[in-house]
């Protein structure tokens, strides 16, 4: 169901715990989803021993992918017209994220109704690991 | 901007599933083609980042195990390839990716991936260390030659390991 330009204003915020703990096996499970096998990510030995890490970290293209659930349940499938972020801070295992969308502008684009928003995630300790913005289309 | 490489990404629905899964979503849109949200979808969908996985069909794509090859994660050893490290600190990170969507992929897709790099640029970091930057922008374009994504990104390699905030 995609969002409709009546229903949306400057300001409105939409927010998701995207996820709880984060466990190393979903770090992997990515891994294995999205071909990137980096040991920093699955390998504790490496990343500690070798890289010299406190411990595994997620791929960022995770966290985008978690925070893209958000996005997604917020605008209505295949609305988004744009998505994009920058990596802050690094997401561990254990880690809670919470995921926001702020409608930063409602306007036409193309003779399309569209929307405009802030995104940022952050951990347990409130600290950003993402930000970014997105648009998208909305219904009439 | 000079390009790089390009290669074949057949888009499947088994492979959406696995990785609306891997990030969490389970929304029927990418997993169901009976299901409401498909329906009114035009049919399954792939998930915002899911472009990222053409990284299973790039034949040299460095982060993933090659059959026979050397490969640096831990073994026997912590890395089974030491000459790894001699590149710096890991082998960089992601620093932004940004994603424009002309429409989202869907099963049966037949993409066409055409990476080309773009700018690069150097920055001191915060604690010290010299960080340097370099963009890439992949255009995934259909089976009729139109373009269905273009996915831009930035990677940031460090002189130094990278602290936690």
């Amino acid at each position: 169901m995609a969002l409709e330009a009546g229903a949306v204003k400057v300001g409105d915020r939409y927010e998701v715990v995207v996820v709880e703990d984060l466990k190393r096996t979903q770090i992997v499970q990515y891994a294995g989803a999205s071909g990137d096998y980096n040991p920093l990510h699955t390998d504790e030995i490496f990343a500690t021993e070798v890289a010299g890490y406190p411990k595994v970290f997620a791929h960022g293209m995770l966290t985008m992918g978690l925070t893209g659930r958000m996005v997604t349940d917020y605008v209505g499938d295949g609305a988004l017209k744009k998505y994009g972020v920058r990596f802050k801070a690094q997401v561990w295992p254990g880690d809670t994220l919470t995921a926001s969308a702020t409608v930063e502008a409602v306007r036409e684009e193309d003779g399309e109704a569209v929307v405009d928003l802030a995104i940022s995630t952050v951990n347990q300790d409130g600290v950003e690991v993402i930000s970014g913005s997105a648009t998208a289309r909305l219904a009439d | 901007m000079s390009k790089l490489k390009e290669f074949d990404f057949p888009v499947e629905a088994s492979h959406i599933l696995m990785f609306a899964r891997a990030v969490g979503d389970a929304n029927p849109v990418y997993a169901d083609p009976g299901s409401e949200a498909a329906r009114a979808a035009g049919g399954v969908l792939a998930p915002p980042t899911f472009c990222q996985a053409s990284a299973q069909f790039d034949p040299d794509y460095f982060l993933r195990p090659k059959i026979g090859g050397k490969w640096f994660g831990s073994g026997a050893e912590p890395t089974g390839d030491p000459e790894y490290l001699k590149g710096g600190v890991g082998s960089g990170l992601h620093a932004e990716q940004h994603f424009e969507y002309h429409r989202h992929p869907r099963p049966g897709d037949r993409l066409t991936a055409t990476v080309r790099s773009g700018k690069t640029w150097e920055k001191q970091g915060r604690r010290g260390g010299t960080l340097s930057f370099s963009e890439s922008i992949t255009e995934y374009r259909d089976q009729d030659g139109e373009l269905v994504v273009t996915a831009r990104s930035i990677g940031v390699k460090t002189s130094q390991v990278v602290e936690q905030e």
